[in-house]
């Protein structure tokens, strides 16, 4: 049953969803931050209009800086940045930044804890015909091991912005995950959105499955198919991959058992590693993590990648029936 | 911090900055005697006459920013900060030890004074240019200085910094390149070349002083706000000996990255003792 008090849109399943691309969201969020705040700046790497950076560029060009291709440097501004007040959001593909300058951050934000947030555009296989030097599917675990770091991975537009606006509000590192693909809208203003919990999105008793990013609805699209087949599936919205909300993903494992993590990522270090971890210590069941098999991505559609690497909603009840063969076995 | 003016009293400073380096870096056993050495006069000129700053109130809001990019020869920082009053002197004992504020690459959150965590090396001047980029954003009139090291300009985030620097004319911006032509491997002009290092940062459109970096009186004139050009920021060449003061550690690269032993110190202190006396005779050019 889909959680009501979730507010997702009315017609969930219907065929004219709406789509919008999760950068969207950051540009959204930058500019409602940038009204808000006047210490918020944003720097680019030489990709302001396709990570959405040209929203907030447009509105406040006084605070914006164009940094040029050198995300070294971007990152590394950016915390000079921070340690004179500022609020900085630095932004380019997800390959090249945290991708190439990850012990920058790791010292000059992380451990040197400055404000600083980290926008990872274009993430994922859905990036599609650039191919995959230009599909992040590791940034989630780059960043995961640094301490000081939050990570979030939105599941559509909307939540974006929310997500956006949320880390600059706290006062502490933070990576958010961007796609570049249009991906259906399904969660509206009213759909709560909290740095660090995890949301169910619909409740079942069979196996729980735990999804991030714009994959979150092909985890419902799953869960829909595998009622008719008698399966009832809780989905879980965990946006927040650090710090894991273990408490609600605990509590929906003790009533089903099995466990089926969705991410377009490795299955290696991201939400999948991140649950996997955290269950093996605290409460052990049968776990089948929908991701990226330890392989790199390559040029295609972006509806013909998914497909390929094995991330769409069938691929996901295939893994659930798995699950739940394991937890059977038992 | 009121300002020494008198040269021979900065000069009696660095001269025991420098013996409270070897001293710590023996007790620790382990870290870097050069490149401290080298800069200890720069440090000095810069703590005790060049900045505005509060040892009582590290973090006061007039205060000038000292950005060390290359963090490794921190002893010369903590030596410093310790003299000017930031900590006990004693503490410099704790150098690199378990639970030490003074960790072996210096950690901003572990110490008040400093301005930012450094080590791995080329990331310091990007900081600083952060620092400086907002400062003037909102109108303040703090500078900022950054040391950075000639080994450290083998990285590439060094020279994406020169250039946004360049750009947007970051006139608030001081640089120090501690020119002592070592890093570990070897010296400078083997490992990697970097001269004809001045025209270079001319040609990026710098305002480049040159100096003798172990020279008290070229130092101050280098950094005084009238050598500041407006529209530009400024590279501070400063040419040093590593080692400086202790004749068998002086221009050898092989004490870039070790600690005297005990018995060693002892002979590097007389050395320095010599050097503090020929000061105070006003002997020393």
């Amino acid at each position: 049953m889909t959680n009501k008090k979730m507010y997702l849109i009315d017609d969930l399943y219907g065929e004219n969803i709406k789509q919008a691309p999760t950068r969207d969201g950051y540009g959204n969020g930058l500019v409602a931050l940038g009204e808000a705040d006047r210490n918020v700046v944003v720097l680019c790497a030489d990709l302001t209009d396709s990570t959405r950076s040209k929203y907030f560029a447009d509105k406040f060009p006084d605070r914006f800086i164009e940094i040029g291709v050198a995300e070294q440097n971007m990152v590394t501004v950016a915390s000079g940045l921070a340690a004179v007040g500022k609020i900085p959001f630095v932004a380019s593909y997800a390959t090249f930044c945290p991708g190439r300058c990850w012990e920058q951050i790791r010292t000059t934000i992380c451990y040197n804890d400055r404000n600083v947030k980290i926008a990872g555009a274009h993430a994922g296989i859905s990036v599609g015909p650039d191919g995959a030097t230009h599909q992040a599917l590791e940034d989630i675990a780059l960043m995961r091991a640094l301490p000081n770091m939050v990570v979030v991975v939105p599941c559509d537009a909307n939540e974006a912005k929310k997500a956006t606006i949320a880390v600059g509000k706290i006062k502490k590192p933070a990576y958010v995950r961007f796609t570049r693909e249009k991906t259906p809208l399904f969660t509206t203003e009213k759909t709560p959105f909290q740095l660090g919990k995890a949301e169910v999105y619909r409740d079942g008793k069979d196996v729980t499955i735990i999804a991030c990013g714009s994959l979150v609805y092909q985890a419902l699209l799953a869960a829909k198919e595998l009622e008719k087949d008698g399966v009832e599936a809780t989905v879980i919205n965990c946006h927040t991959i650090k710090p894991l909300d273990g408490k609600t993903i605990m509590k929906a494992v003790r009533q089903t058992g099995a466990v089926v993590t969705v991410e377009e990522h490795q299955i290696t270090g991201g939400l999948g590693g991140a649950v996997a971890e955290y269950l093996s210590e605290n409460y052990p069941v049968p776990l089948k993590r929908v991701g990226v098999q330890d392989r790199f991505g390559e040029s295609g559609a972006p509806d013909e990648l998914l497909k390929k690497f094995g991330l769409t909603y069938t691929d996901i009840m295939e893994s659930v029936k798995n699950a739940l063969r394991l937890k059977n076995e038992r | 911090m009121k300002k020494i003016k008198d040269t021979r009293k900065l000069k009696l400073i660095a001269n025991k900055i420098r013996q409270d380096i070897i001293k710590s870096l023996t007790e620790a056993g382990s870290g870097h005697s050069a490149g401290p050495l080298g800069m200890a006069d720069v440090l000095t000129a810069l703590y005790f006459n060049v900045m505005e700053h509060d040892p009582k109130n590290p973090g006061w809001g007039k205060r000038d920013y000292f950005v060390l990019s290359n963090g490794h020869i921190c002893p010369v920082l903590y030596a410093t900060l310790a003299n000017a009053g930031y900590f006990p002197e004693a503490e410099l004992m704790t150098l690199r030890k378990l639970g030490s504020r003074l960790q072996g690459h210096p950690h901003r959150a572990a110490l008040p004074g400093l301005e930012t965590t450094s080590g791995p090396l080329g990331s310091g001047l990007s900081q600083a240019a952060g620092m400086a980029y907002g400062l003037r954003m909102d109108q303040r009139p703090n500078r900022v200085f950054c040391l950075t090291s000639d080994g450290e300009h083998n990285e590439g985030n060094i020279w994406e910094a020169v250039l946004f620097i360049a750009k947007n004319k970051l006139d608030n911006l001081t640089a120090i390149l501690d020119r002592n032509y070592i890093q570990i491997d070897g010296n400078t002009e083997d490992v990697m070349p970097l001269d004809p290092v001045k025209e270079k940062y001319l040609a990026f459109n710098w305002n480049v002083i040159e100096i003798d970096g172990n020279n008290m009186e070229e130092i101050l004139t280098a950094l005084s706000p009238a050598k500041r050009l407006s529209g530009k920021p400024a590279m501070v060449i400063a040419r040093n000996v590593p080692g400086k003061g202790v004749s068998f550690m002086e221009n050898n690269y092989e004490w870039h990255g070790k600690p005297p032993t005990q018995e060693q110190a002892e002979i590097a202190l007389a050395e320095l003792e010599y050097w503090r006396e020929k000061i105070v005779a006003g002997e020393e050019q």
